[in-house]
Protein backbone atom coordinates (compact mmCIF):
# COMPACT_ATOMS: atom_id res chain seq x y z
CA UNK A 1 0.00 0.00 0.00
CA UNK A 2 1.35 3.22 -0.95
CA UNK A 3 -0.17 4.87 2.18
CA UNK A 4 2.75 3.33 4.51
CA UNK A 5 4.90 5.22 3.03
CA UNK A 6 3.46 8.66 3.66
CA UNK A 7 2.66 7.58 7.03
CA UNK A 8 5.92 7.16 7.52
CA UNK A 9 6.67 10.87 6.67
CA UNK A 10 3.81 11.93 8.03
CA UNK A 11 5.48 10.72 11.71
CA UNK A 12 8.99 12.12 10.89
CA UNK A 13 7.13 15.25 10.39
CA UNK A 14 5.56 14.76 13.95
CA UNK A 15 9.05 14.50 15.49
CA UNK A 16 9.61 18.24 14.46
CA UNK A 17 6.14 19.20 14.98
CA UNK A 18 6.90 18.19 18.61
CA UNK A 19 10.23 19.54 18.60
CA UNK A 20 8.91 22.92 17.75
CA UNK A 21 6.69 22.80 19.93
CA UNK A 22 9.48 22.18 23.30
CA UNK A 23 11.04 24.72 22.09
CA UNK A 24 8.35 27.05 21.90
CA UNK A 25 7.75 26.30 25.57
CA UNK A 26 11.02 26.57 26.89
CA UNK A 27 11.39 29.90 25.17
CA UNK A 28 8.23 31.17 25.87
CA UNK A 29 8.59 30.10 30.00
CA UNK A 30 11.59 32.37 29.87
CA UNK A 31 9.49 34.94 27.95
CA UNK A 32 6.78 34.62 30.51
CA UNK A 33 8.97 35.00 33.59
CA UNK A 34 11.32 37.90 32.05
CA UNK A 35 7.12 39.35 31.57
CA UNK A 36 5.45 38.22 34.92
CA UNK A 37 8.74 40.14 36.64
CA UNK A 38 8.56 43.17 34.56
CA UNK A 39 4.64 43.72 35.11
CA UNK A 40 5.67 43.45 39.18
CA UNK A 41 8.70 46.19 39.03
CA UNK A 42 7.71 49.19 40.56
CA UNK A 43 8.98 51.28 37.46
CA UNK A 44 6.41 52.42 35.97
CA UNK A 45 7.08 52.83 32.18
CA UNK A 46 8.77 49.46 32.42
CA UNK A 47 5.80 48.07 33.73
CA UNK A 48 3.56 49.69 31.15
CA UNK A 49 5.98 48.47 28.44
CA UNK A 50 6.02 45.02 29.56
CA UNK A 51 1.88 45.18 29.91
CA UNK A 52 1.00 47.31 26.63
CA UNK A 53 3.57 44.38 24.40
CA UNK A 54 1.42 41.80 26.21
CA UNK A 55 -1.76 43.21 25.01
CA UNK A 56 -0.54 43.64 21.72
CA UNK A 57 0.58 40.00 21.42
CA UNK A 58 -2.02 39.00 22.83
CA UNK A 59 -4.59 40.21 20.48
CA UNK A 60 -2.83 39.69 17.30
CA UNK A 61 -4.00 36.61 15.80
CA UNK A 62 -0.86 33.93 15.61
CA UNK A 63 -0.81 33.65 11.72
CA UNK A 64 -0.05 37.57 11.74
CA UNK A 65 3.06 37.59 14.79
CA UNK A 66 4.38 34.15 12.66
CA UNK A 67 4.46 35.71 9.43
CA UNK A 68 5.38 39.44 11.02
CA UNK A 69 8.72 37.38 12.54
CA UNK A 70 9.18 35.55 8.95
CA UNK A 71 8.71 37.83 6.05
CA UNK A 72 8.55 41.14 8.34
CA UNK A 73 11.56 40.50 10.51
CA UNK A 74 13.80 39.34 7.16
CA UNK A 75 13.17 42.35 5.24
CA UNK A 76 13.86 44.64 8.00
CA UNK A 77 17.06 42.73 8.87
CA UNK A 78 17.98 42.78 5.57
CA UNK A 79 17.63 46.52 4.98
CA UNK A 80 19.55 47.07 8.27
CA UNK A 81 22.63 45.23 7.41
CA UNK A 82 22.02 45.67 3.52
CA UNK A 83 22.57 42.26 2.42
CA UNK A 84 20.15 39.23 2.39
CA UNK A 85 19.01 38.25 5.79
CA UNK A 86 17.63 35.07 6.18
CA UNK A 87 15.58 33.54 8.98
CA UNK A 88 15.01 29.69 9.10
CA UNK A 89 10.52 28.22 9.75
CA UNK A 90 11.95 26.75 12.47
CA UNK A 91 13.34 29.66 14.43
CA UNK A 92 10.48 31.72 13.02
CA UNK A 93 8.05 29.66 14.81
CA UNK A 94 9.70 29.03 17.64
CA UNK A 95 10.16 33.10 18.04
CA UNK A 96 5.97 33.55 17.09
CA UNK A 97 4.73 30.70 18.91
CA UNK A 98 7.10 31.63 21.99
CA UNK A 99 6.01 35.08 22.31
CA UNK A 100 2.39 33.90 22.56
CA UNK A 101 3.06 31.31 24.69
CA UNK A 102 5.39 33.56 27.00
CA UNK A 103 2.60 36.57 26.62
CA UNK A 104 0.05 34.41 28.14
CA UNK A 105 2.02 32.83 30.70
CA UNK A 106 3.29 36.11 31.90
CA UNK A 107 -0.44 36.51 33.27
CA UNK A 108 -0.01 32.97 34.75
CA UNK A 109 2.86 33.67 36.68
CA UNK A 110 1.90 36.66 37.94
CA UNK A 111 -1.23 34.91 39.60
CA UNK A 112 1.06 32.44 40.57
CA UNK A 113 3.62 34.52 42.76
CA UNK A 114 0.79 36.96 43.87
CA UNK A 115 -0.77 33.16 45.65
CA UNK A 116 2.54 32.28 47.42
CA UNK A 117 2.12 33.73 51.13
CA UNK A 118 4.15 36.65 51.89
CA UNK A 119 5.13 35.30 55.15
CA UNK A 120 7.46 32.68 53.05
CA UNK A 121 9.17 35.38 51.29
CA UNK A 122 9.80 37.19 54.66
CA UNK A 123 11.07 34.01 56.14
CA UNK A 124 13.41 33.87 53.39
CA UNK A 125 14.74 37.15 53.29
CA UNK A 126 14.76 36.93 57.74
CA UNK A 127 16.84 33.86 57.03
CA UNK A 128 19.45 35.93 54.58
CA UNK A 129 18.36 34.36 51.29
CA UNK A 130 19.70 35.94 48.69
CA UNK A 131 17.42 37.36 45.37
CA UNK A 132 18.48 34.40 43.30
CA UNK A 133 18.21 31.75 46.40
CA UNK A 134 14.59 33.05 47.59
CA UNK A 135 13.66 32.64 44.17
CA UNK A 136 14.74 29.29 43.28
CA UNK A 137 14.29 27.67 46.65
CA UNK A 138 11.34 29.56 47.81
CA UNK A 139 9.27 30.80 45.20
CA UNK A 140 9.88 28.81 42.17
CA UNK A 141 8.35 25.78 43.50
CA UNK A 142 6.03 26.97 45.35
CA UNK A 143 4.84 29.35 42.34
CA UNK A 144 5.16 25.91 39.84
CA UNK A 145 2.26 23.98 41.89
CA UNK A 146 -0.05 27.25 41.16
CA UNK A 147 1.41 27.97 37.73
CA UNK A 148 1.14 24.46 36.12
CA UNK A 149 -2.65 24.30 35.34
CA UNK A 150 -2.56 27.26 33.54
CA UNK A 151 0.39 26.57 31.54
CA UNK A 152 -0.86 23.27 31.20
CA UNK A 153 -3.74 25.22 29.11
CA UNK A 154 -1.48 26.99 27.34
CA UNK A 155 0.61 23.52 26.47
CA UNK A 156 -2.32 22.55 24.68
CA UNK A 157 -3.16 25.95 22.86
CA UNK A 158 0.55 25.86 21.62
CA UNK A 159 0.22 22.09 20.25
CA UNK A 160 -2.27 23.39 17.93
CA UNK A 161 -0.93 26.43 17.36
CA UNK A 162 2.30 24.56 15.58
CA UNK A 163 -0.14 23.57 12.65
CA UNK A 164 0.43 27.26 11.03
CA UNK A 165 3.86 26.91 10.85
CA UNK A 166 3.84 24.92 8.20
CA UNK A 167 2.35 27.79 6.04
CA UNK A 168 6.21 29.86 6.71
CA UNK A 169 7.22 26.08 4.91
CA UNK A 170 8.57 23.98 7.76
CA UNK A 171 8.40 20.48 7.07
CA UNK A 172 6.34 19.77 9.83
CA UNK A 173 3.69 17.11 10.54
CA UNK A 174 0.95 19.31 9.03
CA UNK A 175 2.95 19.69 5.76
CA UNK A 176 4.09 16.00 5.32
CA UNK A 177 -0.24 15.51 5.38
CA UNK A 178 -0.58 18.08 2.43
CA UNK A 179 1.99 17.14 0.71
CA UNK A 180 0.35 13.40 0.86
CA UNK A 181 -2.88 14.64 0.33
CA UNK A 182 -1.94 16.62 -2.69
CA UNK A 183 -0.07 13.45 -4.07
CA UNK A 184 -2.68 11.04 -3.86
CA UNK A 185 -5.50 12.86 -4.28
CA UNK A 186 -6.88 11.89 -1.23
CA UNK A 187 -7.06 15.01 0.92
CA UNK A 188 -9.83 14.00 3.71
CA UNK A 189 -7.49 10.93 4.46
CA UNK A 190 -4.42 12.52 5.13
CA UNK A 191 -5.72 15.80 6.95
CA UNK A 192 -7.73 13.25 9.62
CA UNK A 193 -4.59 11.44 10.18
CA UNK A 194 -2.84 14.73 11.10
CA UNK A 195 -5.67 15.75 13.12
CA UNK A 196 -5.35 12.10 14.78
CA UNK A 197 -2.19 12.13 15.68
CA UNK A 198 -2.83 16.20 17.08
CA UNK A 199 -5.08 14.02 19.10
CA UNK A 200 -3.12 11.23 20.19
CA UNK A 201 -0.13 14.00 21.38
CA UNK A 202 -3.44 16.11 23.30
CA UNK A 203 -3.96 13.60 24.92
CA UNK A 204 -1.08 11.94 26.02
CA UNK A 205 -0.02 15.49 27.06
CA UNK A 206 -3.44 15.91 29.57
CA UNK A 207 -2.48 12.58 31.17
CA UNK A 208 1.42 13.57 31.37
CA UNK A 209 0.33 17.15 33.05
CA UNK A 210 -2.03 15.18 35.44
CA UNK A 211 0.97 13.67 36.72
CA UNK A 212 3.13 16.58 36.73
CA UNK A 213 0.27 18.25 38.77
CA UNK A 214 -0.11 15.17 41.15
CA UNK A 215 3.65 15.92 41.62
CA UNK A 216 3.53 19.03 42.45
CA UNK A 217 0.89 19.00 45.23
CA UNK A 218 2.65 15.93 46.40
CA UNK A 219 2.97 17.68 49.82
CA UNK A 220 -0.32 19.38 50.07
CA UNK A 221 -3.17 17.80 51.51
CA UNK B 1 6.35 56.42 3.01
CA UNK B 2 3.48 54.33 2.03
CA UNK B 3 0.10 56.03 0.80
CA UNK B 4 -2.42 53.88 2.50
CA UNK B 5 -5.33 55.99 0.99
CA UNK B 6 -5.05 54.05 -2.42
CA UNK B 7 -5.55 50.67 -0.88
CA UNK B 8 -8.60 51.88 1.04
CA UNK B 9 -10.46 50.18 -1.04
CA UNK B 10 -9.19 46.73 -1.04
CA UNK B 11 -8.74 46.80 2.97
CA UNK B 12 -12.42 48.10 2.84
CA UNK B 13 -13.16 44.34 1.31
CA UNK B 14 -10.82 42.04 3.36
CA UNK B 15 -11.97 44.03 6.33
CA UNK B 16 -15.94 43.01 5.23
CA UNK B 17 -15.14 39.97 4.56
CA UNK B 18 -13.51 39.43 8.29
CA UNK B 19 -16.48 41.30 10.08
CA UNK B 20 -19.32 38.72 8.67
CA UNK B 21 -16.88 36.05 9.16
CA UNK B 22 -16.62 36.78 12.79
CA UNK B 23 -20.32 37.83 12.70
CA UNK B 24 -21.66 34.84 11.43
CA UNK B 25 -19.21 32.48 13.11
CA UNK B 26 -19.80 33.82 16.24
CA UNK B 27 -23.76 34.17 16.87
CA UNK B 28 -24.07 30.18 14.77
CA UNK B 29 -21.49 29.35 17.21
CA UNK B 30 -23.43 30.41 20.45
CA UNK B 31 -26.79 28.78 19.22
CA UNK B 32 -25.46 25.41 18.22
CA UNK B 33 -23.12 25.86 21.53
CA UNK B 34 -26.61 26.16 23.33
CA UNK B 35 -27.94 23.17 21.45
CA UNK B 36 -24.92 20.84 22.27
CA UNK B 37 -25.62 22.36 25.74
CA UNK B 38 -29.04 21.13 26.24
CA UNK B 39 -28.30 18.20 24.15
CA UNK B 40 -25.20 17.39 26.21
CA UNK B 41 -27.65 17.14 29.49
CA UNK B 42 -30.28 14.76 27.40
CA UNK B 43 -30.85 11.45 28.86
CA UNK B 44 -30.11 9.84 26.03
CA UNK B 45 -26.94 7.92 26.39
CA UNK B 46 -25.93 7.89 22.72
CA UNK B 47 -26.59 11.83 22.37
CA UNK B 48 -24.62 12.78 25.44
CA UNK B 49 -21.63 10.57 23.97
CA UNK B 50 -21.53 11.85 20.60
CA UNK B 51 -21.32 15.35 21.93
CA UNK B 52 -18.58 14.90 23.91
CA UNK B 53 -16.48 13.03 21.64
CA UNK B 54 -17.09 15.91 18.88
CA UNK B 55 -16.33 18.54 21.31
CA UNK B 56 -12.95 16.47 22.17
CA UNK B 57 -12.09 15.53 18.92
CA UNK B 58 -12.36 19.70 17.75
CA UNK B 59 -11.08 20.68 20.69
CA UNK B 60 -7.67 18.65 20.28
CA UNK B 61 -7.13 19.42 16.95
CA UNK B 62 -5.74 22.69 15.64
CA UNK B 63 -8.43 24.86 13.79
CA UNK B 64 -5.98 24.90 10.70
CA UNK B 65 -6.81 21.39 9.90
CA UNK B 66 -10.69 21.33 10.63
CA UNK B 67 -10.35 24.06 7.75
CA UNK B 68 -8.45 22.35 5.86
CA UNK B 69 -10.65 18.82 5.77
CA UNK B 70 -13.56 20.84 5.56
CA UNK B 71 -12.42 22.80 2.46
CA UNK B 72 -10.13 20.30 0.61
CA UNK B 73 -11.19 17.13 2.09
CA UNK B 74 -14.51 17.32 1.36
CA UNK B 75 -13.30 17.13 -2.61
CA UNK B 76 -12.45 13.34 -2.23
CA UNK B 77 -15.53 12.02 -1.91
CA UNK B 78 -17.42 11.26 -5.29
CA UNK B 79 -20.68 11.62 -3.73
CA UNK B 80 -20.17 14.70 -1.93
CA UNK B 81 -19.28 16.55 -5.73
CA UNK B 82 -22.07 14.85 -6.85
CA UNK B 83 -24.77 16.03 -4.38
CA UNK B 84 -26.18 19.26 -3.89
CA UNK B 85 -23.93 19.91 -0.25
CA UNK B 86 -20.89 20.55 -2.92
CA UNK B 87 -22.79 23.90 -3.53
CA UNK B 88 -21.95 25.08 -0.56
CA UNK B 89 -18.39 23.12 0.19
CA UNK B 90 -16.96 24.21 -2.97
CA UNK B 91 -17.04 27.90 -1.70
CA UNK B 92 -14.51 28.85 0.56
CA UNK B 93 -16.16 31.27 2.20
CA UNK B 94 -19.26 28.75 3.74
CA UNK B 95 -16.59 26.46 4.64
CA UNK B 96 -14.37 29.04 7.04
CA UNK B 97 -17.30 30.06 8.13
CA UNK B 98 -18.48 25.97 8.60
CA UNK B 99 -14.71 25.09 10.71
CA UNK B 100 -14.95 28.78 12.88
CA UNK B 101 -18.81 27.92 13.66
CA UNK B 102 -18.24 24.65 14.71
CA UNK B 103 -14.83 25.24 16.54
CA UNK B 104 -16.11 28.08 18.82
CA UNK B 105 -19.74 26.32 19.26
CA UNK B 106 -17.66 23.58 21.04
CA UNK B 107 -15.17 25.60 22.95
CA UNK B 108 -18.53 27.52 23.89
CA UNK B 109 -20.09 24.20 25.29
CA UNK B 110 -17.51 23.59 27.40
CA UNK B 111 -17.97 27.29 28.62
CA UNK B 112 -21.64 26.84 28.87
CA UNK B 113 -21.14 23.68 30.71
CA UNK B 114 -18.55 24.52 33.48
CA UNK B 115 -21.51 27.76 34.31
CA UNK B 116 -24.28 25.18 34.39
CA UNK B 117 -22.21 23.18 37.07
CA UNK B 118 -20.98 26.26 38.72
CA UNK B 119 -25.21 27.80 39.14
CA UNK B 120 -25.65 27.55 42.96
CA UNK B 121 -27.61 23.75 43.96
CA UNK B 122 -29.80 25.84 46.32
CA UNK B 123 -31.17 27.59 43.10
CA UNK B 124 -32.09 24.21 40.70
CA UNK B 125 -33.47 23.06 43.95
CA UNK B 126 -35.32 26.04 44.58
CA UNK B 127 -36.97 25.57 40.66
CA UNK B 128 -37.90 22.10 41.82
CA UNK B 129 -39.77 23.26 44.56
CA UNK B 130 -41.53 25.43 42.95
CA UNK B 131 -42.80 22.58 40.61
CA UNK B 132 -41.15 24.09 37.66
CA UNK B 133 -40.71 21.84 34.60
CA UNK B 134 -36.91 20.93 33.69
CA UNK B 135 -37.31 23.38 30.46
CA UNK B 136 -38.46 26.26 32.27
CA UNK B 137 -36.28 25.91 34.84
CA UNK B 138 -32.95 25.35 32.45
CA UNK B 139 -34.83 28.53 30.48
CA UNK B 140 -35.48 31.05 33.50
CA UNK B 141 -33.29 30.23 35.93
CA UNK B 142 -30.03 28.66 35.15
CA UNK B 143 -29.56 29.92 31.72
CA UNK B 144 -30.19 33.30 32.41
CA UNK B 145 -27.51 32.41 35.42
CA UNK B 146 -25.13 30.69 33.15
CA UNK B 147 -24.93 32.81 30.52
CA UNK B 148 -23.58 35.57 33.40
CA UNK B 149 -21.21 33.35 35.18
CA UNK B 150 -19.69 32.17 31.40
CA UNK B 151 -19.67 36.06 30.07
CA UNK B 152 -16.25 36.86 30.88
CA UNK B 153 -14.56 33.80 29.69
CA UNK B 154 -17.01 34.36 26.76
CA UNK B 155 -15.27 37.48 25.42
CA UNK B 156 -12.00 35.75 25.11
CA UNK B 157 -13.64 32.89 22.95
CA UNK B 158 -15.01 35.93 21.02
CA UNK B 159 -11.40 37.57 20.47
CA UNK B 160 -10.28 33.78 19.62
CA UNK B 161 -12.78 33.61 16.81
CA UNK B 162 -11.50 37.26 15.52
CA UNK B 163 -7.81 35.57 15.76
CA UNK B 164 -9.37 32.62 14.01
CA UNK B 165 -10.76 34.76 10.94
CA UNK B 166 -7.02 35.32 9.81
CA UNK B 167 -6.56 31.64 8.75
CA UNK B 168 -9.36 32.03 6.29
CA UNK B 169 -7.16 33.47 4.08
CA UNK B 170 -5.18 30.00 3.83
CA UNK B 171 -7.94 28.56 1.86
CA UNK B 172 -8.15 31.45 -0.79
CA UNK B 173 -10.37 33.32 1.03
CA UNK B 174 -9.28 37.36 0.89
CA UNK B 175 -10.16 38.29 4.21
CA UNK B 176 -8.43 41.26 5.82
CA UNK B 177 -5.04 38.61 6.38
CA UNK B 178 -5.53 38.00 2.90
CA UNK B 179 -5.39 41.21 1.33
CA UNK B 180 -2.43 42.10 3.32
CA UNK B 181 -0.43 39.58 2.09
CA UNK B 182 -1.90 40.72 -1.46
CA UNK B 183 -0.81 44.07 -1.25
CA UNK B 184 2.51 43.10 0.08
CA UNK B 185 2.79 40.83 -3.05
CA UNK B 186 2.24 43.81 -4.93
CA UNK B 187 4.26 46.25 -3.29
CA UNK B 188 7.09 44.71 -1.21
CA UNK B 189 6.65 46.64 2.28
CA UNK B 190 6.22 43.82 3.85
CA UNK B 191 6.45 45.74 7.66
CA UNK B 192 4.02 48.67 7.28
CA UNK B 193 1.28 46.12 5.55
CA UNK B 194 1.71 44.28 8.55
CA UNK B 195 1.95 46.94 11.08
CA UNK B 196 -0.99 48.26 9.72
CA UNK B 197 -2.60 44.60 9.61
CA UNK B 198 -1.81 44.61 13.41
CA UNK B 199 -3.23 48.22 14.42
CA UNK B 200 -6.88 46.72 12.79
CA UNK B 201 -6.65 43.17 14.67
CA UNK B 202 -6.31 45.49 17.87
CA UNK B 203 -8.66 47.96 17.09
CA UNK B 204 -11.27 44.96 16.65
CA UNK B 205 -10.32 43.61 19.95
CA UNK B 206 -10.90 46.73 21.54
CA UNK B 207 -14.61 47.05 19.75
CA UNK B 208 -14.67 43.69 20.87
CA UNK B 209 -14.02 44.51 24.62
CA UNK B 210 -15.89 47.60 24.71
CA UNK B 211 -19.38 45.77 23.46
CA UNK B 212 -18.70 43.08 26.20
CA UNK B 213 -17.78 45.49 29.37
CA UNK B 214 -21.40 47.35 28.34
CA UNK B 215 -22.71 43.37 28.50
CA UNK B 216 -21.44 43.29 32.03
CA UNK B 217 -22.81 46.23 32.87
CA UNK B 218 -26.39 45.69 31.40
CA UNK B 219 -26.57 41.89 32.52
CA UNK B 220 -24.78 42.62 35.88
CA UNK B 221 -27.69 41.91 39.09
CA UNK B 222 -28.31 44.48 41.21
CA UNK B 223 -27.56 45.19 44.40
CA UNK B 224 -25.01 42.68 44.57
Amino acid sequence: MQINGFILQILLGTVVTIKLACCAALFGMGVGLIGALLESIPIRWLRYTAASIIFIIRGLPELLILFFIYFGLATLFSKLFHHYVDISAFAAGVAALGLIFGAYAAQVFRGAFLAIDRGQVEAANAMGFTGWQRFTRVQMPQAWRHALPGLGNLWLVLLKDTAIVTLVGLTDMMNQAKMAASTTHQPFTFYLIAAIIYLVITSVSQKIIHIFTLQANRYIH
Amino acid sequence: MLNFLSYLPDLARGLTITLILMLISTFAGLALAILMTIGSRSERYVLRKGIALFVFFIRGTPLLVQLFLIYYGAGQFEWIRNSSLWIILREPMACAIIALTINSACYTTILLQGAINSVPKNEVAACEAMGMSKWLALRRIIFPRAFRIALPAYSNEVVMILKGTSLASTITLLDLMGVIQQLIAQTYQTVQFYVLAGVIYLLFNAIITTIFNILFKWGAIPNR
